[in-house]
């Protein structure tokens, strides 16, 4: 047996590529369903959306870009979905290179197609804007001014909703869907105390556990973290997407994951016993 | 002159933007207003540069017919014709869902670039097997944490501890673990970071340090 | 089972199957899309730079007679370029300076207010039960929490102070942050785990809906 684990730890690492493969292609087509439990900061996220008032302006930043559109999209989706339901305008921007046409697609397909919102008089697409934190404060100051024109070249200014949302003080929430820098920290830093700006965040999962400390300090109003927070918000807003048919592939290989940690060190307790013989 | 100058810049928007931050009179507004302006419109220049730059790097690997030449012209023809379609594609059209950058955006940047990400899922967890070592107990509870969050934050840790009181199933461990010793660690990280940040900036915009004003001298 | 007829996610899952090729070895097929990516991520971001952000922000201003001073950042931009040329680049130091000089006070105050003084003051939690001056309760379970806390920011705070030996009653408040770290780090290590394996569900299920119309998502 120790031989077998001793030499199980010279294995091609390939082999345990193909597991990955196979774990997370098999849940994907024949789905398990399991049940989800909601954690308490994504029904903070769920409450502090519903307490907004028709009419109401939120500022949406997709801060993201391709890489993290499988943890992020759903977010953003369900987000909009839930805005929509509440009836609040959205003035939308993406300070990531990568983001403008995600952020394009969502707001096209949830708010034109499935709810019927007008363009500039429900939404407006700012599009993407250079410069991190500097544009986090030039909108403090003036969106218009930062934002010319949106993302199809039309003059903001005109725009009936830009009327309305000339800064971030006439912005009643900030829905901050984050990969990282810029994001949600940044927003949380530049906006929040000196614009007085209520922040929910939806971030990957690599960057949640750093915002919990933001969340506890009242910096943040509410959390997604990745996407099982994905998952958890799409149920709360009654939605069954991409989050939650992915959770069933993130349970197999969470548990192979944690079979490799234990199996690891088992062969590598096995390899010094045989060394030691 | 070359150092001195930019160094004094460096203090002159820093100070203002630094004082920007509690005086709202014009007399400090009025500029600050204008260099967050002036920021946004220079880091979208550096960042052509940095194409500029991969433009120059690999067209002299081509032209000396370095390693890898044939996949670096591929390189560079792929940079020109994305180029090429996005200006005549134009400010109006260009990102809209009909556009040919917009497609070329679709099949090539977002597929690729989800796709090298993807990669890491394969490597986490072939480092779990051969790099996780667990030989003292701070590696012990290094991996209990992450076990306790695996578990807490996918459906099977759910059902697997159903059975057990609501208080040690994982769901709520997970939970308990993010708001108090996760959090009480991370926010010690943060301030220590802020700390940090806040003496870098003071040297920056103090003149102390200079060293970012290191580079361009001519050769 | 539907096979797409678009050519584009065909091309797009082609690509997807060439950059996953590397895991068995490093091959030409995962060296052309590599390179490809680069071209086009270079040639994406120039274009969108230009488009959204000098030609509004700078240029039309400009030559619109809107804001005449948007000149300036635009010869700061300009002059950047400069660090092509060697005896000249030291011009591009005063572009630097305007990047950096802003973005040190921008950082500065962001990180004072956000990742110190609110911080901080939300660390002062109650760690007795009491009834608070706004009428809640702390019960013995929210103050034992917030103990914990405590410990754990102090400590780690603590750990982190290299200016002294840390020996005696130092050194066991050191060990305690030590601990905290450790758990921090696990849970991280958890949090990116997951994220990971998201990523690559994500471009399964491009494989299998989008192109293969296998599943529905």
């Amino acid at each position: 047996m120790i031989a077998f684990l001793a030499k199980l730890r010279e294995m091609d690492r390939r082999w345990i590529f193909l597991l990955v493969w196979i774990l997370v292609m098999i849940p994907l087509i024949f789905p398990l369903r399991l049940p989800l439990a909601v954690s308490p900061p994504v029904k903070q996220y769920y409450d502090e959306i519903e307490t907004l008032q028709e009419g109401d302006i939120v500022l949406l930043s997709a801060d993201f870009d391709p890489a993290s559109a499988p943890e992020l999209v759903p977010m953003l989706n369900a987000s909009l979905t839930q805005l929509a339901r509440r009836k609040v305008k959205i003035v939308a921007d993406c300070l990531w290179p990568g983001g403008p046409p995600l952020l394009e697609e969502g707001l096209r397909v949830v708010l034109e197609e499935e709810f019927g919102y007008v363009y500039g008089e429900d939404f407006v697409n700012l599009g993407f804007k250079e410069g991190r934190e500097a544009v986090m404060l030039s909108m403090g100051n003036s969106i218009p001014g930062t934002f010319p024109v949106d993302f199809r070249g039309r003059n903001v200014a005109d725009m009936p909703l830009m009327r309305r949302a000339q800064n971030l003080t006439s912005v009643t929430l900030l829905v901050n869907i984050s990969a990282g820098y810029p994001g949600t920290k940044e927003w949380v830093q530049q906006a929040s105390s000196r614009f007085n700006l209520r922040i929910i965040s939806g971030c990957t999962a690599v960057s949640a556990p750093e915002y919990y400390a933001y969340l506890q300090a009242e910096q943040l109003f509410g959390l997604l973290g990745g996407m099982a927070g994905a998952a958890e918000y799409e149920n709360l807003v009654g939605i069954s997407g991409p989050a939650t048919k992915g959770m069933d592939a993130q349970s197999s290989v969470h548990i192979f994951i944690i079979l490799c940690i234990a199996m690891g060190n088992l062969t590598f307790w096995a390899a010094r016993r045989q060394e030691q013989r | 002159m070359q150092r001195q100058i930019p160094l004094f810049l460096t203090s002159l928007v820093g100070l203002t933007m630094l004082l920007y931050y509690f005086i709202p009179h014009p007399l400090i507004a009025t500029p600050g207003h204008f260099f967050e302006d002036s920021v946004i419109i220079v880091v979208a220049f550096a960042i052509v540069l940095g194409s500029a730059n991969v433009l120059k790097i690999n067209g002299e690997a081509v032209l000396r017919r370095g390693k890898d030449w044939p996949y670096k012209a591929i390189l560079l023809l792929s940079m020109f014709l994305m180029i090429g379609i996005g200006l005549t594609d134009g400010p109006a059209r260009y990102l809209t869902p009909e556009s040919r950058f917009n497609w070329m955006y679709d099949t090539f940047y977002a597929s690729m670039q989800s796709s090298m990400f993807a990669l890491l899922a394969f490597f986490i967890a072939s480092a779990a097997f051969r790099a996780f070592r667990i030989r003292n107990v701070d590696a012990a509870l290094l991996a209990v944490a992450a076990v306790v969050v695996m578990l807490g934050r996918v459906p099977i840790g759910n059902l697997l501890s159903s059975g057990l009181p609501q208080s040690i199933q994982f769901p709520e461990m997970a939970n308990w673990l993010m708001e108090i010793p996760q959090n009480a660690a991370k926010r010690g990280i943060l301030v220590g970071a802020a700390l940090g940040v806040m003496s870098t900036g003071l040297r920056i915009i103090l003149g102390v340090e200079g060293s970012f004003m290191r580079g361009g001298e001519g050769r | 089972m539907t096979l797409s007829t678009e050519w584009g996610v065909w091309i797009a899952a082609i690509l997807t199957l060439f950059i996953f090729s590397f895991l068995y070895k490093d091959n030409p097929l995962y060296k052309l899309a590599e390179h490809l990516f680069v071209g086009i991520s270079a040639g994406y971001y120039a274009v969108l730079q230009l488009w959204s952000v000098i030609w509004p922000n700078c240029v039309v201003p400009v030559v619109s007679g809107e804001d005449y001073w948007m000149v300036i950042p635009g010869v700061l931009g300009v002059l950047l370029f400069s660090r092509f040329v060697p005896p000249a680049a030291w011009v591009s130091r005063y572009s630097l300076a305007v990047i950096i000089g802003a973005f040190a006070g921008i950082k500065t105050t962001g990180h004072a207010q956000a990742d110190l003084v609110t911080q901080v003051q939300s660390t002062l939690l109650p760690i007795l039960p009491m009834t608070m001056g706004d009428g809640s309760i702390v019960t013995w379970p929210t103050a034992i929490n917030n103990f914990l806390f405590v410990l754990g920011l102090i400590t780690t705070l603590i750990f982190f102070f290299f200016s002294t030996e840390q020996k005696g009653g130092i050194k066991v408040a050191a060990r305690t942050g030590v601990w905290y770290l450790m758990v921090s780090f696990g849970a991280a290590y958890g949090f990116t785990v997951m994220a990971r394996i998201s990523l690559l569900i994500g471009r399964f299920q491009f494989l299998l809906d989008d192109w293969l119309g296998v599943v529905r998502f």
